[in-house]
């Protein structure tokens, strides 16, 4: 049963992925990626990291396909249709990503992989746990940067998306 | 685990994932479409760090933490780059990548 | 004998070139000159209160004459090879600082005559002041390196004083050669002071000159090329010695010197910094007559006997009194190196060593005079020439009578100073070698000879009528004539030998009176001869210029040494050497860096298309690169 769940998730993380990056149409692109995000949050839940899972939701669908709405929506009309590439560049590009793939399935096939058979659950408590224990192996301090990056990217997305307009009162034209 | 899945398999999806994602972001003409590629890619890399933790290691937690960690950097990115794409749109009111090349030489 | 306060003599002097330097713009000239006299007053004082307890206090040890040292570690290199700075005082050391500071204080009060008026008036008196304080480190080193560094320091103040009436052309040329000459040959005396550390292993002037010591003991233990490197190493010092005491062939500089003020070439190239090579010499005499017996003595000896007649011959012929004075400077430092050269170490065999000391401060004493008596005709008559001058015995009677003690003390006429000295260096060059004995005495006779020329040519010949009177000098000037006078007149009945010694014991000196009459004879007759041919105007000398004719020429020309020195650095050296070197310097040491410049700049124009700016180009170029070398890990693993 979840072996089949499983490929149904992976087609349709595939087919929206490429729907997604050859879409003409700016908010549909950004549509199929929500599809692709949630088809992830899926493989999350089938591996029993349903803590992962709901971040996932809510951090990239809710919060970052939001964004990316906001801006299409900001900088777009919706109905407009986006330029695309040439065709010879699409052909090289795609050669060059076929022959990478290429690459990364012959090492993965080549390795044996050490896999231990397992049904360990993770509960939310051990995550949190983890994430703020000081002991070694604890990640405290990483937790700390990650929550200064944080803080410092707002600023700077604020300080940038507000433009020199507001400092400079003089030079409307800006 | 997923029953009758391997590791393999798992990590076949995420690769095609990533080159979709690298794909992407080589043609795509538009700064957003681009932003769409970045997260792809993130996401292949993500769930590689949690399907290895969980194949391969599973009394450990250290890759699911990287991918809270990963999602919150994506985050960040994120909000970083949709600032700087409105900023643009303000200053040159395009966002196509052609009209963002004044660094060269 | 405490010695720590000596430190102030080369000091003060010093701090008043600071003050007076620092502040040239903002100090009235009447007191910069009064600063620097008073400064050098004090100097002259703790110099004279040292000289009287060296030599009649506390100097003597059981009847030696002994060295004190007070000095500290500059830089330290090995255990026993180190640079100090300090004073050394012995005999010579004194009687060096005795002669600095009279003729350095004269010179002081002199300028502030001469002097007046002029727009650098400050600026002169504080390069006097360095140039006393340099004088004083140099005689007071305590080792090579030490005196190395003041021989430097008075180059560079004799090169800007030399050139400080700097808008004058003539001038800026004859500092530069001065400097760039004495440069050259101080390039030798830097590479002996390193042969001699790197083999003797010090610098230290005690341990160098002990007669019992290893370095003297030791010196055949290395040779080259047939002489000990020690000898080798003397030889080198002694070529920046030359140098600076312009002996042969490396005299040209003096006589352009004379482009500067008179009082700097009565202080600096009459009396005092020219001696510095016989100082030298002087200061290593130990080492001079002790290593190879005295090989690089000997060339000291002939070196001195040649310039001295060399430059004698050539004074006759010259009309610019200043430049008989130097090149008269020249013969006589010539005869002190003369005297050095035939000298010996222990007791009367001495008398060379002390000769030439005692030469040296007689020298001082009517040389400086000279020149300032030169500096005060010309003062009064505002020309350089002798044929400007004449008669002027009835406007300057001071000036005359101190020139005439002056011109009778350098020709060796009792009972004048250089009667004294002069007489012993020819009994030292009568007791070890005939030749240059005889070059000794028809020197004499050829000083007395052009000094008088140049007395009766100033004073007396032509009833010359001026446009402006000519008249006395100010006291300033005059003052210090007197004074130098007395000292030409008396000085030499200074017991010397009791003093100066190479062995500091000391000895009884005795004129030898049949010696004394020649030289006294030969300077007579010189003076008789330039009375016949310059006592009235005629034309007798003119007769007798045209007999020797081409020699004369040849003489007054001075024997062409400047033009062969420009014929070999211009057509020789310059020409045939340094332009083809510069030429491939230019073409292709230079080309080859622009080239490979221009080239570069060609190149990135023409790929810099591949910089197109597009975040995808390179992207797409980074996923390629990474792909190549992902596949090539993969091939080197498989295989």
């Amino acid at each position: 049963m979840e072996k089949y769940i499983f490929y149904i998730l992976s087609v349709i993380i595939i087919a929206f992925a490429v729907a997604s990056v050859s879409s003409r149409k700016m908010l549909r692109s950004v549509i199929y990626l929500l599809f692709v995000l949630c088809g992830i949050a899926g493989i999350y839940f089938l591996i029993d990291y349903n803590f992962l899972a709901a971040i996932q939701l809510t951090v990239y669908a809710g919060g970052i396909i939001v964004l990316i709405i906001f801006s299409v929506l900001l900088v777009h009309h919706i109905e407009m249709e986006l330029e695309m590439a040439k065709p010879l560049r699409k052909v090289l590009t795609g050669l060059l990503c076929l022959l990478g793939l290429g690459v990364f399935l012959y090492t993965i096939y080549n390795n044996d992989f050490n896999v231990v058979e397992n049904n360990v659950t993770t509960s939310t408590a051990d995550i949190g746990a983890k994430l703020l224990s000081y002991d070694a192996g604890g990640f405290i301090l990483p937790f700390e940067v990650i929550s200064l990056l944080l803080l410092a990217s707002m600023i700077g997305a604020i300080v940038i998306a507000k433009g020199r307009k507001l400092n400079d009162k003089n030079n409307e034209a800006l | 685990m997923i029953a009758g899945i391997s590791i393999y398999e798992i990590l076949t999806v995420t690769s095609i994932l990533f080159f979709i994602g690298i794909y992407g972001f080589i043609t795509r003409k538009n700064l957003i479409s681009v932003l769409i590629s970045i997260e792809l890619i993130l996401n292949a890399s993500v769930v590689n760090f949690v399907v290895i933790n969980k194949y391969l290691y599973p009394d450990m937690l250290q890759g699911v933490i990287f991918s809270i960690f990963i999602i919150a950097v994506a985050a960040a990115e994120t909000a970083l780059a949709v600032s700087i794409i409105i900023n643009l749109y303000r200053q040159i009111s395009s966002v196509e990548v052609k009209d963002t090349e004044i660094m060269k030489y | 004998m405490n010695i720590s306060y000596t430190i102030l003599i080369p000091l003060i002097p010093l701090a008043v070139f600071l003050l007076l330097g620092l502040n040239s713009k903002r100090i009235k000239p009447a007191i910069s000159g009064y600063i620097g006299v008073l400064g050098l007053s004090v100097s002259a004082v703790l110099s004279f209160y040292t000289a009287y307890q060296y030599f009649f206090v506390s100097g003597k040890v059981d009847g030696v004459y002994q060295t004190f040292v007070n000095k500290s570690v500059w830089m330290n290199f090995t255990e026993t090879l180190h640079i100090d700075m300090g004073v050394l005082i012995d005999p010579i050391s004194i009687m060096m600082l005795i002669v600095v500071s009279i003729v350095s204080l004269m010179v002081h009060i002199y300028s502030r005559g001469y002097m007046k008026g002029d727009d650098g008036y400050t600026r002169f008196f504080s390069y006097l002041s360095l140039f006393t304080f340099s004088m004083y480190g140099l005689v007071l080193a305590t080792n090579l390196f030490q005196i190395y560094i003041f021989w430097e320091l008075v180059g560079v103040s004799s090169f800007l004083l030399i050139g400080y009436y700097y808008t004058k052309p003539s001038a800026v040329s004859a500092a530069k050669k001065a400097f760039i000459v004495t440069r050259f040959a101080d390039l030798g005396f830097l590479i002996g002071i390193l042969i001699m550390g790197y083999f003797t292993g010090t610098y230290d002037f005690e341990t160098l000159n002990n007669p019992e010591g290893a370095v003297i003991l030791n010196w055949a233990s290395t040779s080259f090329m047939g002489l000990s490197v020690i000898t080798w190493a003397l030889l080198l010092i002694f070529i920046g010695g030359a140098g600076k005491s312009a002996m042969f062939p490396l005299h040209i500089w003096l006589p352009d010197a004379m482009e500067g003020p008179t009082p700097v070439s009565a202080l600096i190239h009459a009396a005092t910094m020219v001696v510095a090579g016989v100082y030298l010499v002087a200061r290593l005499f130990p080492m001079f007559y002790f290593v190879e017996h005295g090989f690089a003595l000997n060339v000291v000896a002939y070196v001195g006997a040649f310039s001295s007649l060399f430059a004698a011959i050539i004074a006759i012929t010259q009309t610019d009194i200043k430049r008989v004075l130097a090149f008269s400077t020249m013969s006589q430092i010539g005869y002190m190196m003369l005297a050095l050269g035939v000298s010996g170490y222990d007791g009367h065999e001495g008398v060379g060593y002390m000769a030439s000391m005692f030469h040296l401060f007689t020298h001082a004493m009517f040389k400086a005079l000279l020149f300032l008596g030169a500096g005060s005709v010309i003062h009064a008559v505002h020309s350089n020439y002798l044929k400007d001058m004449g008669g002027l015995r009835k406007y300057m009677p001071i000036t005359n009578i101190t020139f005439l003690i002056a011109a009778l003390a350098i020709s060796g006429v009792p009972p004048f100073a250089g009667f004294w000295s002069k007489d012993e260096i020819l009994v030292a060059a009568f007791e070890h070698n005939k030749l240059i004995y005889y070059v000794g005495v028809f020197v004499a006779g050829l000083t007395a000879f052009y000094m008088f020329r140049v007395y009766f040519g100033i004073f007396w010949g032509k009833e010359k009528q001026y446009e402006h009177a000519p008249h006395e000098s100010p006291l300033s000037m005059t003052g210090p004539l007197i004074v130098l006078a007395i000292l030409s007149a008396v000085g030499g009945f200074i017991p010397f030998s009791e003093l100066i010694t190479p062995d500091r014991i000391g000895f009884e000196a005795h004129l030898n009176y049949p010696l004394a009459a020649i030289a006294t004879g030969v300077g007579l007759i010189g003076i008789v001869l330039a009375w016949v041919f310059y006592k009235k105007e005629n034309s007798l000398s003119d007769k007798y210029a045209l007999a020797f004719g081409p020699f004369y020429r040849w003489a007054s020309d001075k024997f062409y040494i400047d033009e062969i020195y420009l014929f070999i650095t211009k057509k020789i050296i310059f020409k045939h050497i340094s332009a083809p070197i510069a030429k491939f310097d230019k073409k292709y040491v230079d080309g080859t860096m622009e080239g490979i410049g221009n080239k570069t700049v060609l190149i990135s124009k023409a790929i810099k298309g591949i910089q197109s700016g597009k975040v995808q180009d390179y992207a797409f170029s980074f996923v390629m690169g990474a792909v190549i070398i992902a596949l090539v890990f993969i091939y080197l693993w498989t295989n």
